[in-house]
């Protein structure tokens, strides 16, 4: 157990129904003081019904949560004044320019008077919108509106900021220079709960991260144990100029105890850790089978392979998802 | 209601005038649309103008204070801005509030310029504690209804639509034009069904002062208050829903 004034943000029993259909369902879990916590599942898995839950927008169907030491159930407004938040959408207002948005932000939260255009110009510095200072909302392209969008949530400076899927329709450039920001937010002590979609990018920004499926929770780690827990762990995967199937059969049954899967006529996954018994056994066997080697890969299991063994999903239904939105039920 | 939600609503307000009402299509929808009724009238009955003021003062009233509401309620519902509203600290009940304040800001601003400017232009004596009472739960009543009107619907159009309804029928039964004893016997019991009629009747008190007999003042207001509760607190409630 952690000390109690470590946990900003703590779960019990947190479930949602719409009508009859359950889409948060019993989630138990904390999130640490300066931590980045990652909340990570396909499309409507709930990660969105269940910020909107934590940030007080709409209320549990059974359970609660604590945020900052408050009940969401009880001191909504309360949290809601402390807490910073970036929805799914980009929904500023059209009408208002940049710089307009974020003071109307500061005013909401009540930012004192002096500050609120220092701030806005602080915060169109830092997410490189300066010249688009004065620029209609409407006006911005999508990955501006997007950056906007985050940086109104840090108008008043909170401790703990909810990020829904902040780098998504982001270019690659735009999105680095966000995880930067985010990484500068922890760093100056920000809690940041995140969802996002993008595997590669949880994996590099998160300290911990919390993978659900339809509602549920799955399992939350680090994301180094969460792809140690992946059961086929490292492997190699080697190509032959000359192979064909005989052969490679010939070289799976005589690799034992090492798993090989045959890929194609001329490709082989070995999967074990002793990279070096492997290669020398590999090296010995290509040539009494009379095959050239051409090319050889490691690879470390990913988080993408940790997310496809704990939740079930395909890989393709996983690359489909990160083209863009395509929903995935079930 | 705490500090938070006040400044809130204050903020609201302020941004609501500043982006939707204080703009062309409001003010002429809430000023040139009464002024042209009253001409229109005028013109048949050149001798009667000082007459059709207080109706004309309601109708500006009525239309100004609704003439947005459904584009600060409906369409920021629509496009997620209210979402985004209800991020800060402010409850949906609050945010009901500054929406419906909003309407009744930029309604006492425009009824205040009509009533100001033609009691002037005709030498109108104006009582003006009694006005400014019957305005401001006038204001009240209308605004809560539109805001009602609005949460009750989900789209702009059907909005507009539906708040016509109350809008045109409530200047033919009210007493704008017609007094409402010169009214078939049936239209009357539906007259004092809206709070325009009570709005006409208080702004005729503040006009005519002594010689004006009508419903007691007192009960005008009293109704009207009613009528701003009755819209009020289910108006709230629905919008509630909307974020459950
Ligand atoms: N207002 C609503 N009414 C009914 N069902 C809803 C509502 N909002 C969400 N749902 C359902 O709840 C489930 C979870 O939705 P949610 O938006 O939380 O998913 P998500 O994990 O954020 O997905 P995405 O990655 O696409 O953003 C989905 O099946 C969705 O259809
Ligand atoms: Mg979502």
């Amino acid at each position: 157990m952690l000390p109690k004034n470590e946990i900003v943000l703590e779960a019990r029993g947190l479930t949602k129904y719409y009508g009859d259909f359950l889409a948060v369902d019993n989630l138990n879990f904390s999130v640490r003081k300066g931590e980045i916590f990652g909340f990570l599942g396909p499309n409507g898995a709930g990660k969105t019904t269940t910020i909107r839950m934590l940030t007080a927008l709409s209320p549990p169907s059974d359970g609660t949560a604590y945020v900052l030491g408050l009940d969401i159930r009880e001191n909504p407004l309360e949290i809601k004044a402390r807490i910073g938040v970036a929805p799914e959408i980009s929904n500023l207002y059209d009408e208002l320019s940049a710089l307009d948005n974020l003071i109307f932000m500061c005013q909401l939260y009540g930012v004192p008077r002096k500050e609120r255009v220092k701030r806005a110009e602080e915060l169109l510095e830092i997410f490189n919108l300066k010249d688009k200072r004065n620029t209609l909302f409407r006006k911005l392209s999508k990955g501006m509106k997007r950056a906007l969008t985050v940086a109104s949530a840090l108008v008043h400076r909170p401790s703990l900021v909810f990020l829904d899927e902040p780098t998504s329709g982001l270019d690659v450039l735009s999105a680095r220079s966000l995880r930067m920001i985010m990484r500068r937010l922890r760093d100056m002590g920000v809690t940041i709960f995140l969802t996002t979609h993008y595997l590669e990018e949880a994996d590099m920004l998160c300290d911990r991260i919390a993978l659900i499926r339809s509602g549920k929770l799955v399992k939350i780690d680090t994301p180094e144990g969460l792809k140690a827990s992946v059961s086929e762990g490292k492997s190699l995967e080697i190509r032959f100029r000359n192979g064909n199937e005989e052969s490679l059969q010939e070289l799976k049954k005589r690799m034992s105890p090492f798993k090989v899967t045959i890929l194609n006529g001329e490709r082989v996954r070995v999967y074990g850790d002793d990279i070096g018994e492997i290669c020398e056994r590999i090296t010995k066997l290509s040539k009494e089978l009379g095959m050239e080697l051409a090319d050889i890969f490691s690879f470390n299991p990913t988080l993408e392979d940790a997310f496809i063994e704990l939740t079930g999903l395909s890989p393709i239904v996983m690359s489909i998802e990160k083209e863009g939105k395509v929903n995935v039920t079930g | 209601m705490s500090r938070d939600s006040l400044r809130c609503i204050f903020y609201i307000i302020l941004k609501d005038m500043r982006t939707y009402y204080l703009k062309p299509p409001s003010i002429s929808w809430g000023i040139i649309f009464p002024l042209a009724w009253t001409l229109a009238f005028y013109l048949r009955h050149p001798q009667t103008f000082a007459q059709l003021v207080p109706g004309m003062v309601a109708m500006t009233a009525i239309f100004s204070t609704t003439a947005a509401e459904a584009v600060v309620i409906n369409f920021e519902l629509r496009v997620g801005s209210m979402e985004r509203l209800l991020l800060a600290p402010i409850s949906p009940g609050g945010i009901f509030l500054a929406k419906l304040l909003g309407g009744f800001a930029f309604g006492f601003l425009m009824t205040l310029v009509v009533a100001i400017g033609s009691s002037l232009a005709l030498g109108i004596h104006l009582n003006v504690p009694i006005f400014l009472l019957v305005l401001i739960f006038s204001l009240l009543s209308f605004a809560s209804l539109g805001a009602f009107i609005c949460v009750s619907v989900k789209e702009i159009f059907e909005a507009q639509t539906l708040l016509n309804l109350p809008r045109f029928i409530m200047i033919f039964l009210s007493g704008v034009i017609t007094p409402i004893s010169a009214l078939p016997h049936y239209l009357q019991y539906i007259s004092y069904l809206m709070p325009l009629t009570y709005t006409v009747d208080g702004f005729r008190h503040a006009i005519s002062q002594a010689t004006y007999q009508g419903i007691n003042i007192w009960l005008d207001i009293l109704v009207l208050l009613v009528f701003s509760l009755a819209f009020i607190l289910p108006g709230r409630r629905m919008l509630e829903r909307k974020f459950e």
